[in-house]
């Protein structure tokens, strides 16, 4: 057994949220750079410049890079090897989101669905665990904005429907959704499993950095032409026009029941903000 | 596609001159709300109570910012999605109301609405909220502080940076997808 104090957990997890909703990944931001360069029109290249300066200023001081400072959400790898002492891995993980919200000046989202009263910590986090072989935990974090969940759709197609189904359905959604999810987005699609799993999956795609592909050949195949459908839908950054629409396609896969083809579409801003911490 | 400096609060001149397209900096006093806040907007409106702003030429801004950091008049503070508030829009703007900040598409009864009462649909750059806080000089809640960030904040703002996204002639900036919905 390998023992982790929570203590060390807490402290790791809040620092961990408050630099991923201030200090953008390399990946992402070297995606800023690179449709800046690439994109011809003025009001595309306008929009990438400004969330790049975006980035600089939110890296250089306590402002958010986006003031939907997201649904905190976490997916967890938990090592059976490991053991946790002094503390409840769900409460500490509650307990450093709640930290990390109020000492990071990040914004309380989450509210009651029908009062809409905000619970005003923005507990509860969403925390999705899994028991993995080994003496390892991996907890990932997720600040997800609502504007572009808002335009996360799942289907359960039919099996006949099959690749070309699945490719209408993503690039549909993205149509459909235009200006709405701060484009340009990172779009995650779960395919397969259940009516729950597939969301899921593409949830956790999410967290694959930007310009790494699936590592199935045939997967990341599917992720190229999506990723090229979508561009060439042209509502490009903030929905101006222009050659990005999104900056890159994740697609995550799963066995599903002989009766069923599900797949959902997980839409992220481009305000991508994941980070990780290992024990 | 011309760029302008306006002041609040926006005369019907103001509004009318401009075209989707159009850059504006806008300078001087607008009002947070979002969805709670236009909730409870309507509400006093039923119960014909007094609102908590004059809405004659005013500018309502979508956003929940997040909390100040020390030496700053707000938090990080872009545009939330408007269409929430489409419900609400056409009301207001008959009621006074000359423009709203937000970002992505609004329903044609908003656009109808713009024609009808001469206002304007301004786009910011959202997820750039650090960068546009830096246009707000001060903040202040001045209704329904029990909503958290959904609050009415009366924002002073210098230069903000605005695209114009529908007119008061009824077009749109937005790009139309590729694609046969």
């Amino acid at each position: 057994m390998k023992s982790i104090n929570a203590r060390d957990i807490h402290d790791s997890v809040r620092d961990m949220i408050m630099d991923a909703c201030r200090i953008l990944s390399d990946d992402v931001y070297i995606a800023f750079n690179k449709a800046h360069a690439e994109e011809d029109s003025p009001s595309a290249k306008e929009v990438l410049a400004q969330l790049i300066e975006n980035a600089d200023l939110a890296r250089n001081t306590q402002l958010a890079l986006c003031q939907d400072t997201g649904s905190a959400v976490f997916f967890v790898d938990y090592g059976e090897g490991v053991r946790i002492e002094g503390g409840n891995l769900e409460q500490v993980i509650a307990d450093a989101m709640v930290e990390a919200y109020d000492k990071g000046f990040l914004r309380k989202s989450m509210c009651h669905p029908l009062t809409r009263k905000n619970t005003g910590d923005n507990t509860p986090p969403i925390i999705h665990s899994h028991v993995v072989p080994g003496d390892t935990l991996r907890i990932r974090f997720m600040a997800k904005g609502g504007g572009s969940e808002n335009m996360s759709r799942v289907a359960m197609l039919k099996p006949a429907q099959g690749w070309p189904g699945i490719r209408d359905f993503v690039v549909r959604t993205m149509a459909e959704a235009g200006p709405n999810p701060c484009p340009p987005t990172v779009v995650g699609v779960g395919i397969g499993g259940t009516f729950d799993l597939a969301p899921t999956l593409a949830k956790k795609a999410l967290f694959r950095p930007i310009g790494k592909h699936n590592p199935d050949p045939e997967i990341a195949r599917m992720e190229t032409e999506l990723l090229a459908a979508i561009n060439d839908l042209g509502i490009g950054p903030m929905g101006l026009g222009g050659k990005t629409t999104s900056l890159d396609v994740k697609v995550e896969m799963h066995p599903c029941h002989i009766a069923s083809l599900p797949v959902a579409v997980n839409v992220q801003c481009h305000s991508s903000r994941t980070k990780e911490v290992v024990f | 596609m011309a760029t302008y400096n306006l002041a609040t609060p926006l005369r019907e001149e103001d509004v009318t001159r401009l075209r989707a397209g159009d850059v504006v900096y806008l300078t001087g006093t607008i009002y947070t709300a979002r969805d709670a806040a236009h909730k409870k907007l309507m509400e006093a409106l039923d119960r014909e109570e007094p609102l908590p702003f004059d809405l004659e030429g005013s500018v309502i801004y979508y956003v929940g910012p997040a909390p100040a950091p020390p030496g700053c008049a707000i938090g990080s503070a872009g545009p939330t999605t408007s269409g929430r508030m489409d419900t609400y829009a056409p009301r207001l703007h008959a009621l006074g109301v000359k423009a709203s900040i937000g970002k992505g598409k609004r329903t044609q009864e908003v656009r109808d609405a713009l024609m009808a009462y001469k206002g304007v649909y301004f786009g910011a750059t959202g997820g750039a909220g650090a960068l546009l806080s830096q246009r707000i000089t001060a903040s202040e809640i001045i209704a329904y502080p029990e909503l958290g960030p959904e609050a009415i904040r009366r924002l002073t703002v210098k230069d903000f940076p605005l695209l114009v996204v529908n007119d008061a002639h009824g077009e749109e900036l937005y790009a139309k997808p590729n694609y046969k919905l």
